[in-house]
């Protein structure tokens, strides 16, 4: 059963490193919004400060919007995901891998690389930890959450501007928890309380996400 | 329908209607051991959501589906480790080599193949050569036969193809009919569906997908 | 006994016996509201006395409360319907959830414009980023959602499955949305004045808003009575028993 998770996994890794084009995208995507907003206003180190911890997280959530599409819509046009519905291993686990996977592949390069933009909204340095780690606890239920959306959008034409319509209000809680803790710990203050509180979500969406991504693919395939 | 077989896959009164429009009511099938089953119907006679019922994808309107007597959603795990379904999408990745294709497919179905048998399998498929070449490479008729290789390693019992003939050459229609007996032969069994009938050299039966006329649409007694 | 009622549950929710039950029903659901808003209103708005810090201006919250009320109300309405749907595969649970959307997001609306006409004269503002109303605002968007993949999906029945799962994951995610909502509030503005500053609402003022919030039910009962009707229509417009009762007018 653990085989079945691995093996989708490494082919999920292997053929995104196969596409190497595509890889950097959603990355590069993060950086370049965040870099719009100091041009769209008067770049002072203050108001920059003060803005970072919204533009960091709005720009990771749109980010990570635009590239669920590769979670399941290759393997839905293919065919594959027909496959993997027939598979004697538990739905459930299979999408847990395919979901780790796209972590893997966009929300943890976003994580890596927020201390440069951080560094770019003049954050001061000591602020940089906790970006960091609201984004590696926010970022993996933004894919979760993600999940359920596309499999539920993956079979509509054009379906992109819709999957944003039905997700992105899911994400609210994460973008205010997220941007606040940064906010907070600029302040100085203790950022325990939204950390238990990414955490408590990312645990709830890691128990919950993957059932319902399940359910709502056997519903996309019933067409 | 005899009952000399042991049965494998059975429906009762199954009842299809996709976009308001009855596709087809009441079917039973029966399949047994060693059976091959043609389906038959013209373009829109629900031939492919007959098949996605079978192999649970879809679910019926009414009716239900057997696999050795149990429905197939309670013996979700048994069935699918002895169901292989291919349907008319190539479910090939074009940056995966032949050989990761085959193994990826295999995967899903928890079973993992020697390098020798895999080569085996190409080779019987004609694709003895081609492990290392990425699929982007191939014509479509050849990554239809790199599924014909995967239901060759797959070790299922039963085969439920969907118009298994889609960009096949006159060979590969060949391979594909000797495979169908072969299977057959040791005991296995197979669900197809062809626009066209299929001619193979072996006992074979056929159902045919009428349309239904519109008017029958009328099920009140089956309130679906 | 469980077969009995499961009995009873088919014939209740076919949709032959749902449209005639449903067509006497919505006559006295509609009178009902008609009357309790009368009643509430005129108590409401010439019979209680003006707000100590607001005066008149806070009459609004007769209409603004009670919508706001039945907009989360509709919403959980929504997806416990949703949830027969998926579950026990009752068409009629999913009809009650599809037809129920556009109303809820209606009261949502509703909701929000009054919430915002009310904030003029006490925030100096139309809108403010007040808890209630964000809240409020995600509650319409989490309806646009549905509401949208409801229409995108082409198979009805694969729409109704969607939509539905897509009204759970929602109400799973409401609580969280509101206790979110309202942390991120009391951390940006905890000076402003909240709605209900006093403790308790004085009977004069709570009896209307009772009866007005009573009368939105019935509203929405018979409201959503009358859309599921149509919709049953619609959809079984190839059976037989629709084509009985065409020909009969």
């Amino acid at each position: 059963m653990f085989n079945a998770f691995s093996h989708l996994l490494i082919r999920d890794l292997r053929l995104a490193l196969r596409a190497r084009h595509e890889l950097a995208n959603p990355l590069i995507f993060f950086v370049l919004v965040v870099s719009l907003f100091p041009l769209a206003v008067t770049p002072t180190p203050e108001l920059l400060q003060e803005m970072a911890p919204g533009v960091i997280w709005v720009s990771a959530l749109l980010a990570v919007l635009l590239s669920l599409d590769r979670l399941f819509k290759q393997d839905y046009d293919d065919g594959s995901l027909d496959q993997l519905m027939l598979s004697p291993n538990p739905l459930v686990l299979l999408v847990l891998a395919k979901v780790l996977a796209h972590w893997l592949l966009t929300g943890l390069p976003l994580v890596l690389i927020s201390p440069m933009l951080a560094v770019f909204m003049n954050v001061p340095a000591d602020t940089i930890p906790i970006i960091v780690l609201s984004l590696l606890l926010g970022t993996p239920v933004l894919s979760l959450i993600g999940a359920i959306g596309v499999s539920l959008t993956v079979a509509v034409n054009r379906g992109g501007v819709l999957l944003s319509l039905i997700v992105l209000p899911l994400y609210i809680p994460i973008l205010i928890f997220g941007a606040n803790a940064i906010d907070v710990a600029a302040d100085g203050l203790s950022v325990k309380g939204q950390m238990y509180f990414l955490a408590a979500v990312l645990a709830l969406s890691l128990s919950l996400a993957p059932v319902a991504t399940a359910v709502a693919l056997r519903i996309t395939a019933s067409r | 329908m005899t009952m000399a077989h042991n049965m494998m896959l059975s429906t009762e009164k199954l009842v299809c209607v996709r976009d308001d429009r009855l596709l087809f009511r009441d079917l039973d099938i029966e399949l047994g051991e060693a059976e091959v089953l043609q389906i038959e119907g013209a373009n829109g006679s629900g031939k492919t959501s007959l098949l996605r019922i079978l192999c649970g994808l879809r679910q019926a309107d009414e009716g239900r589906v057997l696999w050795q007597g149990e429905d197939i959603h309670r013996s979700r795990d048994e069935y699918y480790s002895a169901m292989v379904y291919i349907g008319h999408l190539p479910c090939i990745k074009g940056d995966l080599t032949t050989e990761e294709n085959i193994r990826s497919l295999l995967d899903t179905r928890s079973r993992s193949a020697a390098a020798k048998e895999i080569d085996e399998a190409l080779n019987k498929v004609g694709l003895g050569g081609y492990e290392d070449v990425p699929s982007k490479a191939l014509s479509s008729g050849q990554r239809r036969r790199i599924l014909l290789a995967f239901l060759l390693l797959a070790d299922a019992s039963l085969w439920i193809l969907d118009e298994p003939l889609t960009a096949l050459d006159v060979r590969g229609v060949a391979l594909l009919e000797q495979m169908i007996v072969d299977h057959r032969d040791a005991g296995g069994s197979v669900i197809f569906t062809t626009h066209h009938g299929m001619q193979l050299p072996c006992e074979m039966r056929s159902v045919s997908l009428g349309v239904v006329p519109r008017a029958d649409l009328d099920m009140d007694d089956a309130d679906v | 006994m469980f077969s009995k009622i499961w009995k009873w549950i088919q014939t209740f929710s076919s949709p032959k016996y749902f449209y005639g039950t449903a067509g006497k029903l919505i006559p006295w659901f509609a009178a009902g509201a008609l009357a309790l808003t009368v009643w509430g209103l005129y108590l409401g708005l010439f019979v209680a006395p003006p707000d100590y810090q607001q005066g008149e201006s806070y009459r609004i919250i007769y209409v603004h409360v009670p919508a706001a009320w039945m907009s989360l109300f509709i919403y959980v309405a929504m997806a416990v319907s949703a949830s027969v749907g998926l579950i026990w595969q009752i068409r009629l649970a999913d009809v009650i959830a599809s037809a129920s959307a556009p109303i809820g997001a209606a009261f949502a609306f509703i909701a929000l414009v009054t919430g915002s006409l009310w904030g003029k004269p006490m925030w100096g503002a139309y809108w403010v980023w007040d808890a209630r109303l964000t809240s409020e605002l995600i509650l319409l968007f989490l309806y646009f959602g549905y509401m949208a993949l409801q229409s995108a999906i082409e198979d009805q029945r694969t729409a109704d499955k969607a939509s539905g799962l897509l009204a759970i994951v929602g109400v799973v995610n409401v609580p969280i949305i509101h206790y979110s909502v309202e942390w991120w509030n009391t951390l940006h503005q905890g000076a402003t004045v909240t709605k209900f500053d006093k403790p308790s609402i004085d009977t004069s003022m709570l009896i209307p808003l009772l009866l007005m919030a009573l009368a939105f039910k019935l509203f929405y009962a018979a409201l959503v009575l009358v859309r599921a009707r149509n919709e049953v229509l619609y959809r079984d417009r190839n059976r037989r028993w629709v084509r009985e009762l065409i020909q009969k007018l």
